[in-house]
């Protein structure tokens, strides 16, 4: 390998700075991306209130398209699932990830890092599948139901959820400093003091991440559920009735709805609020990251 | 024995459960899907078209359309994100538009795939009339692996050491000579492993392509056009089941799970055991 660079090499100069210029645009790419798809869905989804309240949209039970547009029942539906799958998944995934990084002998630890990979190598037709012919026989036999509903969705949810939660708040987990630790021990705690009373609030941060990343997975997640939901536009009134969620419902017509229409209009906004959703919890996430609990 | 002991034997004991029960749940499901699958699973089965309305069709060209709209996603999105990453590791300094490029980055991550799919639908199908096509779904899914791409890129960047590049520098190297000799390959076998992990994820992305490279497949097998529709092996999962018109969608299902699984696990040995290869053979050379 010759010396790179000498002073009198004008190409790599110009080399040097042609490829600064396309790391630039690059990364300028990127943001332009998310500003388009925030400025073209937001432009179709707010068609929508041309020929339908805001209010009757977003408080109407009644979902009819196209005299009715109440799309209540699936707002109520897709905050449903979530809350299950957080319910569910969160405290399951944390303990994971505490046996993870402080418990398992390192083979068992060096076993489930690449099972938790596998768990996201799963695609969520997959894991939608799985459901349709396991859980929703399953749950219909006990009950007597069809057996789609939030019961079903929520469930399947918190096992796709599983492995955003463990894999972050493994890493937030692994940060603390050891020395933490030791003190902690030093004074005659347990394991399960020092855990609880030590580590925890000082990976609080990366936890509460994990959780809500969760959280945002499961809002979004739009196949498994719409198989699981039973995509009927009515508000549940238990776990076992079938209802619907926003991604379900938009994944359901969009092919069925003629582009321009108020129907076609409604869809877009629903993914316009899943968007605004989605990022209000990226900024979230940034303001509870700020507030360490310990200095590094 | 105090109370303190007992508490934290509990603890032990329900966070090796908690363990076990994530471990057990994934052998479950994976057992379950290839136990449903694999019967199904023939070469006539994985090669041969698919038939619509009788029983017996394969999944060929679904086969062929999740590779080829893999391809062509990452052809797409490589550059831009390796690029985007190698800025935020190697050249971004604290400032407002490092802060915002970040930011896109993360949000871009977190935005649900049906949104992009639709992104994908109006610019794609509605405003450039193209209708349903490979490059469309390829197009919509490139969005879906750029944050990925950039993170992946930007941690690998961070893990070498800064030393390498202090070498580099007072050498005279300019910085684009030190990201390329001195940055990028040892860096190279985090991207790699990155990239199964985009490949992996895009394989069984389903809500993307569904409009934007539609639900059907070419007459012809293999079509390397890539202006005609391109049904993947997901969507097609998902849509023998909705559309409901063969009488044979079950075992179709069935087998078509099984194959993703396999296509997934392949893909991680194909690509994440010559990574570690190329690795060891890079640390012997140092």
């Amino acid at each position: 390998m010759s010396l790179p660079g000498r002073l009198s090499n004008k190409k790599e100069y110009a080399l040097d700075r042609f490829f600064g210029y396309v790391f630039v645009v690059s990364a300028v790419l990127v943001s332009l991306v998310i500003f388009s798809i925030i400025v073209f869905v937001a432009k179709q989804g707010l068609q929508t209130f041309g020929d339908i309240g805001f209010l009757e949209f977003h408080l109407g039970t009644d979902w009819d398209p196209p005299y009715r547009f109440g799309a209540l029942p699936f707002i109520l539906g897709s905050l449903g699932v979530t809350f299950l799958a957080v319910v569910l998944g969160a405290p399951l995934g944390l303990a994971g990830a505490i046996f993870m990084a402080k418990i398992a002998p390192p083979r068992v630890r060096e076993l489930m890092r690449p099972a938790t990979d596998l768990f996201v190598g799963i695609p969520s037709v997959v894991y939608g599948w799985v459901g349709l012919t396991i859980l929703v026989p399953f749950v219909a036999e006990r009950t007597g139901g069809f057996g789609f509903g939030l019961l079903v969705a929520g469930v399947l949810l918190a096992v796709m959820i599983l492995p955003t939660v463990i894999s972050i708040s493994e890493d937030a987990l692994r940060a603390v400093p050891r020395r933490l630790e030791m003190a902690s021990y030093a004074l005659g705690a347990t394991r399960w003091q020092t855990i609880f009373r030590v580590l925890i609030p000082a990976a609080l941060p990366g936890l509460v991440t994990a959780v809500i990343l969760g959280m945002a997975r499961a809002i979004g997640e739009t196949m498994a559920v719409a198989m699981l939901i039973g995509n009927v536009p009515q508000i549940a009134k238990s776990l076992l009735e079938p209802t619907s969620t926003l991604t379900a419902e938009i994944i359901l017509n969009m092919g069925q709805t003629p582009f321009g229409s108020t129907w076609n209009n409604a869809l877009f906004y629903m993914a316009l609020t899943l968007l605004l959703v989605s990022m209000f919890l990226i900024i979230l996430i940034r303001f509870v990251v700020q507030r360490r609990t310990y200095d590094g | 024995m105090d109370s303190r002991r007992v508490i934290d034997g509990l603890s032990t004991v329900l966070l090796w459960a908690a363990g076990f029960f994530i471990m057990g749940l994934l052998v479950f499901f994976l057992a379950y899907i290839l136990g449903q699958g694999l019967p199904v699973l023939s070469l006539e089965f994985i090669l041969s078209p698919s038939k619509e309305f009788e029983a017996g069709g394969g999944v060929g060209p679904q086969l062929f359309n999740t590779f080829y709209i893999l391809f062509l996603s990452l052809l797409f999105s490589v550059p831009v994100g390796v690029g985007a990453g190698v800025y935020l590791a190697e050249y971004a300094r604290p400032s407002r538009l490092t802060n915002l490029i970040r930011l896109s980055t993360e949000c871009l991550a977190t935005v649900p795939s049906i949104v992009i799919g639709l992104f994908g639908l109006i610019i794609l199908v509605n405003i450039m009339g193209l209708g349903f096509t490979i490059l469309g779904g390829a197009a919509a899914l490139a969005l879906l692996n750029l944050p990925v791409l950039v993170r992946v890129t930007e941690e690998s960047l961070r893990a070498v050491p800064q030393t390498y590049r202090e070498a580099s520098l007072a050498l005279g190297a300019t910085r684009w000579q030190t990201v390329r000799r001195a940055v990028l390959p040892p860096a190279l076998l985090g991207l790699v492993t990155g990239l199964t992990l985009v490949s992996g994820r895009a394989i069984g992305e389903a809500a993307v392509l569904i409009y934007t490279a539609g639900v059907s497949v070419s007459r012809h097998f293999p079509d390397l056009n890539p202006f005609v529709a391109g049904e993947t092996l997901s969507v097609h999962l998902w849509y023998v089941r909705a559309e409901g018109l063969r009488p044979d969608a079950d075992e179709i299902a069935a087998g078509t799970a099984a194959l993703l699984i396999l296509v997934v696990l392949a893909f991680n040995l194909l690509i994440g055991v010559p990574a570690r290869i190329y690795q060891r053979r890079l640390l012997g050379k140092h």
